[in-house]
């Protein structure tokens, strides 16, 4: 029998950096923060409030292995131990399920955090867009929380139903954003806010005659709507910054910017300053870690 | 220090939120006591690096407000969180779209 190359589109990729140029022996602080989401698991260490390596890997079933998984990625080749840890903090949907955390604070203080120390002090309005759902958050120039919105928006505009489209056109989760602006005309949004309803329409409309292009600048149209609608509540003000798996994703950021009329601040460097959009939950949460650390060490 | 906190839902029929003041709140639980579904709990949260027990709705609820929360909407007359609040810390906004 012939045998069938079997692809997953929606499989993105898990990656583990470590600086090159930290010195752990100088370094008086090391923290940890480790995010575990809905979807992917992010672990950031860092050396004295810089980070220093940090890994994200996809959610497994069990969020304390997930947890630990994450943050072992993260310590290979760094030479430390959990032992070496002053403070970790555990945040994001699996918080209370992280084993080696000294504590646990809700993800809606790490965001903030984590976007202040990625884009600096100017960043006042963040749109994180996570796995299964979106916050849109207001902050100040310490990256203190003003105000904050949780929408029950479930998998349809979030990274989660990226996934189940990219799967279903057939399309790398990588590309789908490029791809999603090769079109000449912005299509009418999928009407669906169901993953499952947005997934039966864009079937549909591909049996209508639509091009995969098309259908997923229709999908995109209608997540960026959803996303733009949030970041109006909160009221949105320069400079605006978007975190989590779909800063990546260039046809949602695009989009989103249009519909605003604002810019976002572009990513930096990710490799070379382990400033990672993604991991800016986990990055904040490795903050807090250290000023937790700093506090209790003075009592 | 303020920290707004919203929970709710966007959708066709208009947008619906829980809004929580934490700086307001005064960690009593009244309103977890008045919820009829159960849907608010105290969580300590972290504010200027000190803990604060604030009212919360609970992870289990933040998804499914729409359904939680459709018995007490504002047009019902009175919503019970919002009235145990003797600190005027829980709001509540009812933005129904016109449909015609």
């Amino acid at each position: 029998m012939e045998s069938r190359e079997k692809t997953e589109y929606w499989r993105w990729g898990e990656y583990q950096r470590v600086m090159p140029s930290r010195d752990l022996n100088n370094s008086e602080i090391i923290t940890a923060g480790v995010d575990v989401g809905s979807v992917g698991s992010k672990a950031v260490i860092m050396t004295d409030g810089k980070v220093h390596a940090w890994s994200v890997m996809r959610t497994g079933s069990n969020s304390s292995d997930s947890a630990k998984k994450a943050l072992g990625w993260a310590m290979e080749d760094t030479g430390l131990t959990l032992k070496d840890f002053n403070y970790i903090v555990g945040t994001g949907y699996g918080r209370v399920n992280v084993p080696m955390a000294n504590r646990a604070i809700t993800e809606i203080a790490c965001h903030a955090k984590g976007a202040n120390y990625i884009w600096g002090p100017s960043v006042r309005t963040v749109l994180d867009v996570g796995g299964q759902d979106v916050k849109a958050i207001r902050c100040d120039q310490k990256g203190k929380v003003v105000s904050f919105l949780m929408n029950d928006k479930c998998a349809a505009g979030t990274g989660r139903g990226m996934e189940v489209i990219a799967d279903l056109l057939k399309i790398p989760i990588e590309e789908v954003g490029k791809v999603s602006l090769s079109v000449t005309e912005e299509p009418k949004p999928v009407s669906s806010t169901c993953v499952v309803f947005a997934k039966t329409e864009a079937v549909g409309l591909l049996r209508k005659g639509w091009s995969k292009e098309k259908v997923l600048a229709a999908y995109m149209r209608a997540m960026s709507i959803r996303m733009s609608e949030l970041i109006e509540k909160v009221g949105c003000e320069k400079d605006f910054v978007i975190t989590g798996g779909q800063s990546k994703n260039i046809g949602i950021v695009q989009r989103v910017e249009n519909i605003l009329g604002i810019k976002s601040l572009p990513t930096p460097n990710v490799k070379e300053t382990g400033r990672d959009p993604v991991a800016a939950g986990a990055i904040g949460a490795a903050l807090y870690a250290k000023a937790l650390y700093e506090k209790s060490s003075k009592r | 220090m303020q920290v707004i906190t919203y929970y709710g839902y966007q959708d066709g029929s208009g947008e619906y939120y829980i809004v929580i003041d934490a700086e307001k709140c005064n960690s009593c639980g009244d309103c977890t006591k008045a919820c009829p579904q159960d849907a608010l709990k105290m969580e300590t949260m972290l504010i200027d690096l000190e803990d604060k027990l604030v009212a919360a709705v609970t992870e289990e609820h933040r998804k499914k407000i729409r359904y939680t929360c459709s018995p007490c909407k504002p047009e019902s007359g009175q919503v019970p969180c919002v009235q145990a609040c003797g600190q005027e810390a829980i709001s509540c906004v009812w933005n129904p779209l016109n449909q015609k």
